[in-house]
């Protein structure tokens, strides 16, 4: 069995982001990089499952040198092999070129799984998953909080919205995208951190894949980034937490009246 | 001039309110375009009430049994057939769980760009959209290029109570998908059953977020929440994480609370807990990062570490 993770890498949750001078994006210079939130877990059920079950785990990721440190990460929690997708020219895609850029990638591999995680915290776009699914023509579950893999079908529990939920079940092979929660990713261990070093991680470029440029975009291009406007009316408390904490207790109890 | 095809996901025999708030939206594009809007529905069923006398051009039904219950396989199939036979500019929706696990899978199959999560139109001639990117915290203008778009709409952009007047009519378009296989099979829906804490009724809750650090910190939330008289709440991560149980989770996946008071301790705002949360009839915001999202929200907002302030809001909670 083979399963395949898509993992990105983005600047780590709780990062002060600064909008680049030209407007298209942030400001990457200072920031620390880690695998998007959903992806870690969709990493952690990948490598659950081939414990159980036997198989193989690749990780692909497509990005810049920096997105070389999440492929070393996986590779060190347990994942047999790497494929880095980088190019200067893939600089600028949208989610669909992107999706077509993977699809080229993966239809080689074959895989009875593919993992991504529901969306990546930057673009928040979380369309890569089913536009894969379609482009390599097998089914796809999005949300998945749960899995339980036998005889080649796979049962999923997908969550839907306000605490509603809904088992799906499906042949392999499917692709489906990991909500956060769904297992404790681990941390590598020493012997992980050994044993990456001898794994591979093969480096594709536009020039090895058949997938003529104009197909990467495919209709969407960014603009500009800006602060949104504020258009509520916040009072902000200010001063030392004595001050603060006297002031906030009287505006709930007297102007609020929360009591 | 053009169509804009706005699809109502069903809720049982009504339209989901995402998608009126979608059909809102859609009027709007309407009056800057010249476009004219139709409504599609899928599955057997007549159209609801609530669009009979909205301001729609048509109501287009899709009736066959295939569509009653979501199949991912089956939507798109017919969808595709929907804009091969009608040929609109833009296909609009809400931004709902049901719209991203399939719309996506559309748009690749017709080589067109999604804008999914769309939170404004900046120049609908001209096809320039406006979506939030990390969480929220900053906004992007998109452009997309010429030829059909599709959007979906962010939960609460526009208003599911402005949809005008007319008398729209109805008309059946036949689509044939008796070729298209399911590969996938759905149990019924269900939910987890009741924990010990029913948040929809609390008075009064103190929420914590990631920014609490670790497990050991929790303790301040709960000693908040007892100066205070309050329940404690949270969001998805510390959940994730397993320090509170799911119960007590606010937001789109979780409880949608509308509390006297809601005290958000590092917690950034994102949308998918706004909706469970936004309203509360105070939102007090405590954070660090000025910019956080929480702060367009809150009616009281504390800029700084959660650490300094919470202890001494406790002091002066128990000095009243
Ligand atoms: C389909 C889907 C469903 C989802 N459902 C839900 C849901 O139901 N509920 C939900 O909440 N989320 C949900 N999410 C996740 C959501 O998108 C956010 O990731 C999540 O709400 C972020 O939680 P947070 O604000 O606690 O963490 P973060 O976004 O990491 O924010 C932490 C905040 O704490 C602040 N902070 C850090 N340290 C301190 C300190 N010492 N003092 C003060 N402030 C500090 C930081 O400035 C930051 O703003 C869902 C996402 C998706 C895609």
């Amino acid at each position: 069995m083979r399963i395949c993770v898509l993992i990105k890498q983005l600047p780590d949750t709780g990062s002060a982001l600064k909008i680049r001078a030209d407007e298209l994006w942030v400001d990457e210079d200072n920031l620390v990089f880690s695998a998007n939130e959903s992806d870690s877990y969709a990493l952690e059920e990948a490598l659950l499952m081939k414990e159980a079950q036997g198989g193989e785990v690749v990780v692909v990721s497509l990005g810049p040198e920096r997105v070389g440190q999440v492929l070393k990460d996986a590779l060190a929690k347990g994942a047999d092999r790497a494929i880095h997708l980088h190019d200067p020219a893939w600089e600028v895609l949208d989610s669909l070129g992107l999706a077509r850029i993977m699809a080229a990638v993966l239809k080689e591999e074959q895989c009875d799984l593919i993992f991504t995680g529901l969306q990546s915290d930057d673009t928040g776009d979380g369309q890569l998953g089913p536009m894969l699914a379609e482009l390599l023509d097998m089914p796809h579950v999005t949300l998945v909080v749960e899995t339980e893999l036998s005889d080649g079908r796979i049962k999923v529990k997908q969550e839907l919205e306000g605490g509603w939920f809904q088992y799906v079940t499906a042949q392999l092979p499917v692709l489906l995208t990991i909500q956060s929660g769904i297992n404790k990713p681990r941390y590598a261990s020493l012997r992980g951190i050994m044993a990456m070093k001898h794994k591979e991680i093969k480096a594709v470029g536009a020039g090895d894949l058949d997938l003529p440029a104009d197909q990467w975009v495919a209709g969407r291009t960014l603009q500009r980034l800006y602060v949104p406007e504020k258009t509520k009316e916040t009072v902000f408390l200010e001063g030392s937490p004595q001050e603060v904490g006297a002031a906030l207790v009287d505006h709930l109890v007297n102007t609020a009246k929360v009591f | 001039m053009g169509k804009i095809i706005v699809l109502g996901q069903m809720e049982g025999s009504q339209v989901s309110r995402i998608s009126l708030e979608a059909l809102s939206g859609a009027r709007q594009l309407a009056a800057a375009t010249g476009h004219t809007v139709l409504a599609a529905l899928f599955g057997p069923g007549d159209p609801p009430e609530q669009l009979a006398g909205a301001d729609i051009a048509e109501i287009i039904r899709l009736p066959n049994a295939e569509l009653a219950d979501y199949s991912p396989d089956h939507y798109v199939a017919a969808a595709e057939a929907l804009i091969a036979a009608e040929q609109p500019e833009l296909l609009v929706t809400g931004h709902s769980y049901q719209i991203r696990d399939w719309l996506p899978r559309l748009a690749a199959r017709l080589g067109r760009p999604l804008i999914s999560d769309c939170i404004g139109v900046r120049d609908a001639g001209a096809g320039r959209w406006v979506r939030p990117v990390f969480q929220g915290k900053i906004s992007a203008d998109v452009q997309t290029s010429p030829g059909l778009v599709l959007v979906s709409f962010q939960s609460g952009t526009y208003r599911a109570d402005e949809l005008g007047s007319g008398s729209p009519t109805v008309r059946t378009v036949p689509v044939d998908l008796s070729a298209v296989e399911s590969r996938l099979q759905r149990e019924e829906k269900f939910q987890e059953a009741k924990g010990a804490v029913d948040l929809s009724r609390a008075e009064r809750i103190v929420a914590v977020g990631r920014g609490i650090g670790e497990e050991e910190n929790l303790q301040l939330a709960h000693d908040l929440a007892k100066a205070l008289g309050a329940e404690v709440g949270s969001s998805r991560p510390v959940v994730d994480y397993g320090w509170l149980d799911h119960d007590r989770q606010v937001g789109s996946s979780g409880q949608t609370v509308s509390p006297k008071l809601y005290l958000a301790l590092g917690i950034s705002g994102a949308i998918q807990h706004q909706v469970g949360m936004k309203n509360a009839g105070c939102i007090v915001a405590i954070n660090k990062d000025a910019n956080a999202p929480i702060f367009e929200i809150a009616d009281y907002g504390i800029v700084g570490d959660l650490f300094d302030y919470v202890p001494a809001l406790i002091k002066a909670l128990h000095a009243r």
